[in-house]
């Protein structure tokens, strides 16, 4: 299933590369969602892939019973994912407003903003 | 002596409330320091003067073997006993000099710090402290030249002055580390037993080369002396320090200092030997063609500089006492004469010798001295410069090699100096009275201090040259020679070649004096010459580096995010692929074997989604093809086992896809920016990239280089944080700070949205106010 995934997350990258070479700026938002569910499927595909064995104690115990997923992986893309909804959010918002402000989508037209 | 040294830096610290607090007095008061380390070092003269080293030391960083570690021995100890007696006089000097400007406590501070920094500079024995120390000496320099920050000109000679002696102590750094590499030590007291090790090493040459290019910049040796006469753009009692008596002579010390270890082969007599001579001479003569009183002194320093390059690249016993003497006596006259023309400066308002002329009577005390110390300068019997050269020129006679063209360039350079002397000794001073900018007057105590001591101090040591002889100059020769040396000191040496020189460069010097302006005007076509020497070459060197850095800032920092990420993008992917084709020992073994078809549907389905949110043209496709993406991966983090993970990322995606829609509606719809070639050309790249991470993934699933710590969190969630969902209790407990760091940045992303979102309000209501 790793092999599976080796090529679902090259794929995705793929795609998230090709939208961030883009002029449109909404093409670039685009392309950073793909990306950052790129990274993270990347860094669970690293931890080992394992079906049905979430790790859970089980009520009364003190271990899991058996072989568990690797806890930590899960708790850093669920880091991951909420800290990329908040870049997202703010990139969107800045996004727009420098729409406002520049009145273009296109970034060769954001390159000399200084004026 | 770790005191001594740093006493300057401390003194500096306090010494703007020092002057705030006595005011007109402060340069006697703060001048005490100099006075009391010239006695302290002065108690250090027994020990050495029979060619004996005193080694004092102190750890810094024991981990990096750098030791504070302080040599004394004759040279230094004589170096020291300038940088302190001169201090002394300069610091009174500058207490009167500059009575009165704005940044006196200012100029306090950067000359303390210099003689702290000079003092640990000639006492370092490491080699790194004593870099450290050299390139204080090349910052403070660099404040003093600038002093009157406000003069453009200043500002430009300073910077030069960095450049210059700070592109050199670079290429010193590289040959001292490199000396140190070959001879197993930083300390300076063992390195210079060892000298064989170095001249025959591989590495010698490479070693002399970086070593004389840090001295040679420091020393304003051609073709480096041309940053000297621009630091006269500094107040005077600077140039008498810094530029003449001490700083400048860094370079000669570690010439002097090194010369046990890298002296007495070929490559070391004809790099110091004939550099040496040609600065002499350089020196000279432009000391001669100049009329401005700084710039005359200033390059009659650069001949200074060039003749002790050379008498330590002579190398001969005679050579060495010769250049030790040399070095006090030009210490002596040059330090009095800079103070004599900042009183003319000060008292007269002359900047320009042919300003000046039957100054006597006005001030017959300063006239008296500057003729004093210009006899020394000329070396006219009875004065130490005398002494001086009578030695250079058996010096120069006897050298082992080249002894022809040196003692040629030596003759005409004293005849010259001669010349000079004259020019600072006869011409303000004799002669018809010349109307001067100011009103002439005698000049201050303070002022004449420096002047009439250095000046009687020049004629003592020559009546009684048996006075310095064996105490400290003996003593500095040998710690040259690395040997005692058998020379001594003696007005009186016969009538020989040395004292025919004599008399025949006095005879032609004083004739191209009374010809002097019949001189200046007959070699007036040689300054074509400017348009190609060192300065254009340093001009033009800077002006490159500018426009290379516009250059590359205008190709690397182009503005296009694109290009940004494309240069990323193929140099990893690039560097990627010819890491995975070297190694050999890399694993890929693709395994389809263990996939179950709903599997296969959802990653069918999810790279479907991917590639119609690519090429969509409508913004609504877009944005629901990447929720189907985003779904997609939820279920796959569901299917293996992630279900908290799972449920964070529908909620998550789902809020995207609300977010993106209500956002994007208000931007206009995708434009066909991109011609279909370039868009081929990032399809390429895209996949590559694509593909490496592929690869990537396949090759690191078949390493695993350390134990992971999942097992110790699986292992004690129930025992140590009493939950039994894992993941849950590393975030909110084992790994509580991470948490708390997403929360920051999510609250600094909530406060960042809100902000852009209420200042267009804002601004929205001010537009609207205004338009009313």
């Amino acid at each position: 299933m790793e092999t599976l995934m080796a090529f679902t997350v090259g794929g995705l990258f793929a795609a998230a590369i090709y939208m961030m070479l883009r002029r449109s700026i909404v093409k670039l938002v685009i392309g950073l969602v793909l990306l950052s569910n790129a990274a993270n499927l990347l860094l669970f595909t690293q931890a080992g892939l394992l079906r049905g064995a979430p790790p859970l104690v089980p009520e009364g115990a003190m271990q899991p019973a058996g072989i568990v997923a690797d806890p930590l992986a899960q708790a850093l893309i669920l880091t991951a994912i909420v800290i990329g909804f908040g870049v997202l959010a703010f990139a969107v918002v800045l996004i727009h407003r420098a729409y406002e402000v520049v009145q273009a989508d296109d970034m060769d037209q954001m390159k000399d903003t200084d004026t | 002596m770790l005191l001594a040294v740093l006493s300057g830096f401390l003194l500096a610290v306090a010494a703007p409330w020092v002057h705030r607090a006595l005011g007109r007095h402060s340069g006697w008061v703060l001048a005490l320091l100099p006075a009391s380390l010239f006695i302290y070092f002065a108690t250090f003269l027994p020990q050495i003067s029979g060619g004996g080293q005193v080694v004092i030391e102190y750890p810094w960083i024991p981990g990096l073997d750098i030791q504070l570690s302080f040599l004394v021995d004759g040279l230094s100890l004589l170096f020291a006993l300038i940088v302190s007696g001169i201090g002394f006089f300069v610091v009174s000097y500058a207490g009167r000099y500059l009575e009165g400007e704005r940044d006196l406590g200012r100029f306090y501070v950067l000359i303390l710090a210099f003689m702290g920094s000079m003092l640990g500079l000639v006492l370092s024995s490491n080699l790194i402290s004593l870099f450290v120390f050299w390139e204080l000496t090349s910052i403070t320099s660099y404040l003093l030249i600038g002093y009157h920050h406000e003069e453009a000109k200043s500002r430009k000679a300073a910077l030069q002055g960095l450049f210059v002696t700070v592109a050199g102590g670079l290429a010193l750094l590289t040959g001292l580390i490199m000396m140190a590499m070959v001879g197993g030590s930083y300390e300076l007291h063992e390195l210079l037993t060892s000298g064989d090790i170095f001249r025959e090493h591989d590495w010698y040459l490479a070693i002399l080369l970086l070593v004389l290019l840090g001295c040679f910049t420091k020393s304003a040796q051609y073709p480096f002396h041309f940053w000297l006469p621009n630091a006269m753009a500094a107040p005077t009692p600077v140039s008498a320090y810094l530029h003449s008596a001490t700083m400048v002579k860094a370079g000669v010390y570690l010439m002097a200092r090194l010369n046990p270890s890298l002296g007495g082969t070929e490559a070391w007599l004809l790099l110091l030997g004939l550099l040496g001579a040609v600065t002499m001479f350089v020196g000279v003569f432009m000391s001669v063609r100049s009329t401005g009183i700084k710039q005359v002194l200033a390059y009659s320093t650069v001949m200074a500089l060039g003749t002790l390059t050379m008498l330590i690249g002579v190398g001969t016993e005679t050579a060495l006492m010769a250049a030790m003497a040399f070095l006090l006596a030009h210490s002596l006259y040059k330090g009095a004469l800079f103070l004599v023309a900042g009183i003319l400066d000060h008292e007269a308002g002359c900047k320009d010798f042919l300003q000046t002329g039957g100054l006597r009577s006005a001030l017959p005390i300063t006239a008296a001295f500057a003729s004093l110390a210009a006899l020394s300068l000329a070396g006219v019997i009875p004065m130490f410069g005398f002494v001086a050269k009578e030695l250079l020129f058996e010096a120069v006679l006897e050298a082992p090699a080249l002894a022809g063209i040196l003692t040629f360039l030596a003759v005409v350079s004293a005849i010259m100096v001669v010349a000079v002397a004259a020019i600072v000794g006869i011409r303000p001073w004799y002669g018809p009275r010349v109307d001067t900018p100011k009103a002439p007057h005698e000049a201050p105590p303070a002022l004449l201090a420096g002047p009439v001591v250095l000046a009687s101090l020049s004629l003592l040591f020559g009546l009684g040259a048996g006075l310095v002889d064996q105490g400290i100059i003996a003593a500095a020769a040998g710690a040259v020679h690395g040997a005692p040396v058998s020379v001594y000191l003696s007005l009186w040496h016969g009538f020989n070649l040395p004292l025919l020189l004599s008399v025949l460069t006095l005879a032609l010097g004083l004739t191209l004096y009374f010809n002097w302006d019949r001189f200046r005007d007959s070699t007036r076509f040689l300054e074509v010459l400017n348009r190609y020497g060192p300065e254009v070459a340093y001009e033009k060197s800077m002006a490159g580096m500018v426009w290379l850095s516009e250059w590359q800032t205008r190709v690397l920092q182009n503005g296009y995010l694109r290009y940004y990420l494309l240069t990323i993008l193929i140099s990893t992917v690039a560097l990627v692929t010819v890491t995975l084709m070297t190694h050999a020992d890399i694993l890929i073994a693709p395994d389809l074997s263990d996939v179950m078809v709903h599997e296969a549907f959802i990653v069918a389905v999810l790279l479907l989604a991917a590639l119609v949110s690519v090429t969509t043209r409508s913004r609504l496709g877009a944005v629901a093809s990447l929720g189907v993406v985003g779904f997609c991966v939820a279920l796959i983090y569901v299917l293996f086992s992630a279900a908290d993970v799972g449920i964070t990322q529908v909620l998550v995606e789902t809020l995207t896809v609300i977010m993106l829609v209500l956002v994007l509606f208000r931007l206009p719809g995708f434009l066909g920016l991109t011609p279909t070639v370039l868009r081929v050309r990032d399809a390429v790249i895209a996949l590559s990239v694509g593909l490496m991470m592929t690869v990537l993934i396949l090759a690191a699933s078949a390493v695993q280089y350390a134990d992971s710590i999942s097992a110790y969190f699986i292992q004690e969630s129930q025992p140590s944080g009493y939950g039994r969902n894992i993941v849950n209790v590393i975030l909110v407990d084992f790994r509580a700070l991470d948490t708390l760091g997403e929360i920051v940045v999510l609250a600094l992303a909530a406060v960042g949205v809100y902000a852009m979102i209420k200042f267009r309000a804002e601004d929205n209501n001010s537009s609207t106010t205004l338009e009313k």
